[in-house]
């Protein structure tokens, strides 16, 4: 199947923005993904193997933390991954004065 | 070896002024959205301005968030389009145009530039980038970003 990758992370997939790694759930796939690209495990998974809290995954159009079986998520080859890292931020605090 | 300060943010005259109408609009709301473009040696190229909604309706005078639905879709456009993300912009409505704590905290798309539009009292003031800059989450910097802005491109319009 494909997976698609963020721009910051594709210095990790030698400059490709979509590899094909092969695995029947997508926990196989992502076991396939950081054997044949290693860089990418701390990149994805925190020290205790977790994924990062940041960084989301879609099988499709669907977010895999809300997919009953989540990582065990049975997948087809013709199926799509897409890592994603969030996106937010914002001014924050409201102690600076206004603007002139 | 590329120094970070030589890579810029080139960007249309058309887009650089929808990114900052876009921050008027949604005053005194945060605004949001993605910059599609190329990425080279000289820095990031945006060519096309596509406008996200914000989904901290909860606090959008002062957070932003772009739902990782709307990214998927985004980055699906880009790709289709051959391009690739290479940004993103929000506003700071009564605020200056420089990064908060939040937004280092919540800024993971290393190489990525991250535009901000001062908005005072409805009308954009500075607008300002930073690179996102380091290897991982553990050594991450902004560095500030010298803008290029086109005047003479005329790019096909984004949704912006």
């Amino acid at each position: 199947m494909n997976i698609h990758i963020p721009t910051p992370l594709r210095s990790f997939t030698g400059g490709a923005g979509t590899v094909a790694v092969v695995g029947d759930t997508v926990a196989e796939v992502f076991t396939n993904l950081t054997s044949e690209y290693p860089e990418l495990k701390q990149q994805l998974f925190n020290a205790e193997g977790k994924l990062r809290s940041f960084v989301n995954i879609y099988l499709n159009d669907e977010d895999l933390r809300y997919l009953p079986s989540k990582e065990a998520t049975t997948v087809a080859s013709s199926d799509e991954l897409t890592i994603i890292p969030s996106i937010a931020g914002g001014a924050g605090c409201s102690c600076c004065p206004l603007l002139p | 070896m590329v120094n970070n300060t030589d890579l810029m943010l080139h960007i249309p005259y058309s887009d650089y002024q929808a990114v900052r109408a876009h921050g008027e609009e949604t005053y005194p709301h945060e605004c949001c959205g993605v910059l599609l473009g190329k990425s080279d040696a000289d820095g990031n190229h945006v060519q096309q301005v596509v406008r996200a909604g914000n989904t901290r309706s909860d606090s959008a005078h002062n957070r932003y968030n772009i739902a990782p639905q709307e990214l998927v879709k985004i980055q699906r456009q880009a790709r289709q389009a051959g391009l690739d993300i290479v940004g993103f912009y929000h506003s700071h409505p009564d605020h200056p145009a420089q990064w908060s704590p939040t937004d280092f905290a919540e800024a993971h798309w290393i190489g990525c530039s991250y535009v901000i539009t001062a908005v005072a009292k409805g009308k954009a003031a500075d607008t300002n980038s930073f690179l996102l800059s380091g290897t991982s989450e553990e050594d991450k910097n902004f560095v500030d970003q010298a803008v290029s802005i086109d005047v003479a491109s005329t790019t096909p319009k984004g949704q912006a």
